[in-house]
């Protein structure tokens, strides 16, 4: 009973959380609102006893991932008026394709149209049951290969990082000679008609 | 919990890639500026050395390891063997380019090398885990390369452009697997067909929107209509060697995903993606060929030939049958040399400070270099499928396929846009062999290597025209195993 009445707090609490993502007029209360979002979903997560990947949502994206992405909010400078004048302009046709894909969706979503086994998790795990313990497993033997990928995708993420920020060839003061041979006189030379002091 | 170590000799190519790849960025690290050629050299041999290995695993039998999440079979090897191939010849057509534009090259090659490795695990997923894995592998580095180039405004337009489409498509792509998870409880292909063996009689309508969505997903990847808007701006955005990188290997991997998720796990719903892939081919080749004509730019005329070659590509699948995958999958290896050709062209006419862009820069190439003027003129022939080149037994390969299955209505539009396509194709020849030069000096290849190379691509579309055979044969039996 306690468990249903948490899981409708906090389901409610997700959706009007995520609701306000994305209407929120301030990019920084909308990043906030992402935050609520992130610790209603550890506790669905938490209440599906997978304990680990509750505390990596919280630790990871609370902690690490949006402190980052808050910083980044604030250092733009984002204009707030041209970015709401398209939102208006563009709202019926959104409205529109946002009624059509949910009303085709709760349609497809009927509970027969789901697998059979789609609901059934086993709810009590053994008193000596280790989720963190079950993932590591999981991971590295069944999932070894997709592992791997993913560490592949973090090491590309490093150098692409690095070859787009580090422009040091541009801040060399070293001569280019192309610029130099292309100059015309227009670019370095301008006449202006002073006016005669009198 | 007992494991048995799985059998890791069929990820032989990956591996290779991988390793290859971390000792390449390695050894760029320790590298001065003046021996930065050897970073081009070892690139170079990790992509023909393992492309050498891929050739001799081709004809064993089929391998599934990784607990099913990995197969290895002829179709996969064949893929693997024109990426490697094309990637190489992308390497040597743009080496100058990189050199002339300050492009930081450790970096291009590594993330070249690192788009290959995920094109490869793309072509060999076989759970949608490592497919979307692969996909996301092999597009990360492409939408870095593509801002690679700094301070160009244009470049950065494009490459964000290109990373948000992206990104879009990956969502698609995710939430249509999230449906189809849900109506099947897995990722793996073998137990989604096994899953729906089971359970024909029941409504398919979850999985039909799972399949609306993951097909969406990558027919944006493919850039075909409705899903076409950021091809013909990436491809104008991006510098000249990038372009020609995005618009060859690429396509093949997003092949292999259409096939993966179409041909392969959803075999069952063939009656609905039948329906939903003749009405993009059909839209992709009048858009494709249509806006094509009014293009002043070479960069975004080439894009809308995408476009539409991407629709007849589409046809072969929509035949059904192995022979119409077959014939689709010559379409796009045809396909992709003509466009590597094409592309290569013009990178090597672009210089320091100069892109070449304009259908207009090509005026009079006869005279400045005959050689590389009738090398695309061969090339831009077979584009508009004029026989005996390769593009017109790869256009007639996917018209028969569907002429078997009793379509007839759909080739004969086709052929209509093919003909209509034929104009601008054309225009270039004659802007190339009867227009005045706009300057006279004539054009000099420095690299031998580009230019052998060149020459081979231009003269593949030629005799692959004349003895389509064999390729054809590979490419069937790719399905009919």
């Amino acid at each position: 009973m306690i468990e249903k009445l948490i899981f409708y707090v906090f389901a409610a609490l997700l959706i009007g959380s995520a609701t306000m993502v994305i209407v929120s007029r301030q990019s920084v209360r909308a990043a906030f609102f992402l935050i609520v979002a992130f610790c209603a979903s550890a506790v669905l997560w938490m209440l599906l006893s997978a304990e680990f990947l509750a505390l990596l949502l919280i630790f990871v994206y609370v902690g690490a991932v949006m402190t980052l992405f808050m910083f980044v909010v604030m250092m733009l400078n984002l204009d707030q008026e041209s970015l709401q004048e398209k939102f208006v302009r563009y709202l019926p046709f959104a409205v529109l394709l946002v009624a059509l894909m949910v009303g085709v969706l709760v349609y497809a979503m009927k509970p027969g149209h789901l697998g059979e086994l789609g609901l059934a998790i086993s709810p009590h795990p053994s008193a000596d049951y280790s989720n963190t313990k079950a993932l590591g497993l999981l991971l590295y033997t069944h999932y070894v290969y997709a592992f791997e990928l993913a560490a592949v995708i973090l090491l590309i993420a490093i150098v692409a990082a690095i070859g787009l920020t580090h422009r040091e060839k541009s801040r060399n003061k070293r001569q280019r000679i192309d610029a130099q041979l292309a100059a015309t006189k227009a670019d370095r030379l301008q006449i202006l008609q002073l006016e005669a002091e009198k | 919990m007992n494991f048995t170590p799985p059998d890791f000799f069929p990820a032989i190519l990956e591996m290779l890639t991988l390793g290859m790849t971390c000792l390449v960025m390695l050894v760029y690290l320790f590298l001065d500026q003046k021996n930065r050629g050897i970073t081009y050299f070892l690139t170079q041999i990790t992509l023909l050395g393992t492309a050498v290995v891929a050739i001799s695993l081709h004809g064993s039998p089929e391998v599934i390891t990784f607990d099913g999440s990995f197969i290895l079979n002829s179709q996969a090897i064949l893929l693997k063997i024109f990426i490697l191939l094309s990637v190489s010849f992308v390497l040597m057509y743009s080496r100058t380019y990189i050199r002339e534009n300050d492009i930081l090259h450790g970096e291009f090659y590594l993330l070249v090398l690192f788009s290959v490795l995920g094109m490869e695990v793309l072509v060999s997923a076989y759970s949608f885990l490592t497919l979307y894995l692969g996909l996301e592998i092999f597009s990360l580095p492409l939408y870095a390369l593509i801002a690679l180039k700094g301070n160009k405004p244009v470049c950065q337009e494009a490459a964000i452009k290109y990373f948000i489409m992206g990104a879009i498509a990956s969502g698609f792509l995710l939430y249509g697997i999230s449906l189809i998870y849900g109506a099947c409880q897995s990722f793996n292909i073998h137990e989604i067909i096994s899953m729906m063996s089971l359970s024909i009689h029941t409504e398919p309508l979850l999985l039909t929107l799972g399949l609306v969505f993951m097909s969406a997903g990558a027919l944006f990847k493919l850039g075909i209509a409705p899903f076409h808007m950021w091809v013909p701006d990436v491809y104008e955005g991006s510098p000249n060697a990038m372009t020609l990188l995005i618009a060859t290997a690429p396509k093949l991997a997003g092949f292999a995903l259409l096939t993966h998720i179409l041909v392969e796990a959803l075999p069952v719903l063939f009656p609905q993606w039948q329906y939903l892939l003749i009405a993009v081919a059909l839209l992709s080749m009048a858009v494709g060929n249509i806006i094509a004509i009014v293009q002043d730019n070479i960069k975004r005329m080439l894009a809308y030939s995408s476009i539409a070659n991407m629709g007849y590509m589409l046809l072969g699948l929509i035949a059904g049958t192995p022979r119409g995958y077959g014939a689709a999958l010559f379409y796009m290896i045809i396909y992709v040399v003509m466009s590597l050709g094409a592309f290569g062209v013009i990178t090597m006419l672009s210089r320091k400070g100069f892109e070449l862009e304009k259908v207009d820069d090509f005026k009079g190439l006869n005279t400045r270099n005959p050689w590389l003027a009738f090398m695309m003129l061969l090339i831009l022939f077979s584009m508009a499928g004029v026989p005996p080149s390769a593009g017109f037994f790869a256009k007639v390969g996917v018209l028969e396929a569907l002429v078997k299955v009793n379509i007839v209505w759909l080739p004969a539009v086709a052929l209509v846009f093919a003909i209509i396509g034929a104009y601008y194709y054309l225009r270039v020849v004659k802007v190339m062999y009867f227009d005045e030069p706009l300057e006279k000096t004539p054009v000099i290849l420095e690299s031998f290597d580009t230019q052998l190379a060149i020459s081979i691509n231009g003269l593949a579309v030629f005799f692959l025209g004349l003895f389509p055979t064999t390729l054809i044969e590979l490419c069937q039996q790719a399905f009919l195993a």
